[in-house]
């Protein structure tokens, strides 16, 4: 590991000025920090430790919206009661997700800015666009089994990991920052980004800004709600495929709106919004499911390894829209 | 180096460390505790399982100056002063929960963890809530039968 000297400030204004030196970084829980520092991926000479600041807590508004402090840790996100009861949807995503050990110490904001675990980016003999720009991609030929399908492009074809964040994406969650230049809020649609000809930057977060709370706007969508993932063993794996499905149903059972987002096919959680409109004002059926997975995946393009995730995913979604319904019916 | 204070199994320990020094080679090199294991380093096998301010923790993934002035609990702190063991510890021994035993501090620990946590009650949950400790020898069985033992206490 590269040396670095240690901060640790229990102000947030300190923080800030001193995420200003040469090759800062701050730290979370640093599961996935320390990760790529132990393979020199990840080089600070400076990190900052945000633990000490108040960023902590997890608050619901009369409106039903609730703040998510960064510092809150992925397991008391998840078992919190506000978040069970309100965002069920996050709580089973999260849940899905590394394990109990990984999760007591993982942070929600660390959680948003985890890095991709493409094998070549954290292998430092290969070439790794992302790594380091303009050195290419060994993916694309080579072994690309967990790769992306969607919205890829010929620099980087990674997916972004996150469970928690393809919830977040479903439930429109909104990411508040601070820099010295003031307060910023970025919608979760607009954090992550597409690769395009600059995949080393992952998210639209300038690398001087904190993140200090997640707030979920009030959402309709504790009833009818479901995570499903897939992946190679049962559990403590990364997502091959995942789906957030969320519906607000009419009393009739005709689908009012609904909300669906993808994890492991892009290099962001993957919200269609067309495929959305889709499904509304209409009635849940298999066919009606079908046509909509068919939409979702119409311009997927797989590579040598995962060409399956395109079916793989279609499936994925029909299930997880079927066992959405399925759910509130049970109650 | 940064000047640290941990109380590990009860006891105050004072540490020069360099910051990059993680939490599980501060217990095994520095304090002599190796009863914690080094399995991958990289959180994915959950031998460096500790806890940690109450809470299991993966040793590998952590430095040891973030985590200053906290409580540890390693498997050497488990057992009560006059040598009785715990729970979990006697559960383990009683349904023969390992083979090669490389992975069974961090199991016991997690263990220790998840009855505190509250969440597992069926088989399923604790199988699911204990999966973040794998065994090379596939002891899952016997750890679960322990595990159950240990509950239900
Ligand atoms: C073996 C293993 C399996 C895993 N499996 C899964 C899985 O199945 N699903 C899943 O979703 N995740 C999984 N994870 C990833 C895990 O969820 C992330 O590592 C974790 O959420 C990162 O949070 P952290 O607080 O530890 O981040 P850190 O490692 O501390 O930081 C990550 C990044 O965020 C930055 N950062 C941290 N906090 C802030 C802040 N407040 N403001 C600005 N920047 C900040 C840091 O500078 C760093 O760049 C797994 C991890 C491991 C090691
Ligand atoms: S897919 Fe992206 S992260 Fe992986 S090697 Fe290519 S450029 Fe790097
Ligand atoms: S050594 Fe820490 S999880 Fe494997
Ligand atoms: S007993 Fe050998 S690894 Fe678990």
């Amino acid at each position: 590991m590269n040396p670095f000297s240690y901060h640790r400030p229990t102000e947030t204004k300190d923080a800030l000025s001193q995420i200003q030196k040469a090759n800062a970084k701050f730290i979370g829980g640093g599961t996935n920090l320390i990760d790529l520092m132990k393979e020199y991926v990840e080089k600070p000479s400076e990190l900052i430790d945000v633990n000490a600041l108040n960023l902590r807590g997890v608050k619901t508004h009369a409106d039903g919206s609730i703040d998510i402090g960064a510092l809150v840790s992925n397991a008391d996100c998840a078992y919190h009661a506000d978040i069970q009861t309100h965002a069920p949807l996050l709580s089973a995503a999260i849940l899905a997700g590394a394990s109990p050990q990984l999760r007591n110490m993982a942070t929600c904001g660390g959680n948003l800015l985890q890095r991709t675990r493409c094998y070549y980016f954290y292998d430092k003999a290969t070439k790794c666009n992302k790594r380091e720009p303009g050195s290419g991609c060994d993916a694309i030929e080579g072994f690309n089994r967990i790769h992306a399908v969607l919205g890829q492009s010929s620099s980087c074809i990674a997916v972004h990991p996150s469970d928690m964040c393809v919830a977040l994406a479903a439930l429109n969650a909104e990411i508040h920052v601070r820099s010295p230049r003031g307060e910023r809020v970025i919608s979760i649609l607009e954090f992550h980004r597409l690769p395009e000809s600059t995949p080393e930057q992952d998210t639209n977060l300038h690398p001087d800004e904190l993140i200090t709370m997640i707030r979920l706007p009030a959402n309709p969508y504790a009833t009818h709600f479901n995570y499903l993932k897939v992946r190679d063993r049962s559990s403590y794996a990364f997502a091959l495929v995942s789906a957030a499905v969320a519906f607000d149903l009419e009393d009739g059972g005709t689908i009012k709106s609904a909300r669906l987002a993808m994890g492991g096919v892009a290099h962001k959680p993957w919200r269609d919004l067309e495929a959305e409109r889709m499904l509304t004002g209409k009635r849940p059926s298999k066919d009606l499911f079908a046509t909509v997975a068919k939409h979702v995946f119409a311009k997927a393009r797989g590579y040598k390894h995962n060409q399956f995730k395109v079916q793989l995913g279609e499936r994925v979604l029909v299930r997880s829209m079927t066992e959405a319904i399925e759910k509130g019916v049970k109650r | 180096m940064n000047d640290i204070a941990l109380t590990i199994n009860g006891q105050k320990k004072n540490l020069t460390l360099a910051p990059w020094t993680t939490l599980l080679d501060a217990l095994r090199e520095h304090l002599d505790l190796t009863g914690t294991k080094k399995g991958c380093d990289h959180g994915q096998c959950g031998a460096c399982t500790v806890i940690c301010d109450g809470q299991r923790i993966n040793s590998c993934l952590t430095f040891a100056v973030m985590k200053d002035g906290s409580e540890v609990t390693t498997i050497e702190g488990l057992a009560k002063a006059g040598g009785e063991l715990h729970p979990v510890q006697q559960a383990f021994i009683k349904h023969d929960a390992f083979q090669c035993g490389y992975c069974t501090p961090g199991q016991i620990c997690s263990g220790v963890g998840l009855i505190k946590e509250g969440h597992a009650k069926t088989d399923d949950e604790i199988r699911e809530l204990m999966s973040g400790n794998i065994c090379r020898c596939g002891a899952y069985p016997n750890i679960l039968a322990a595990l159950k033992e240990a509950m239900s206490k």
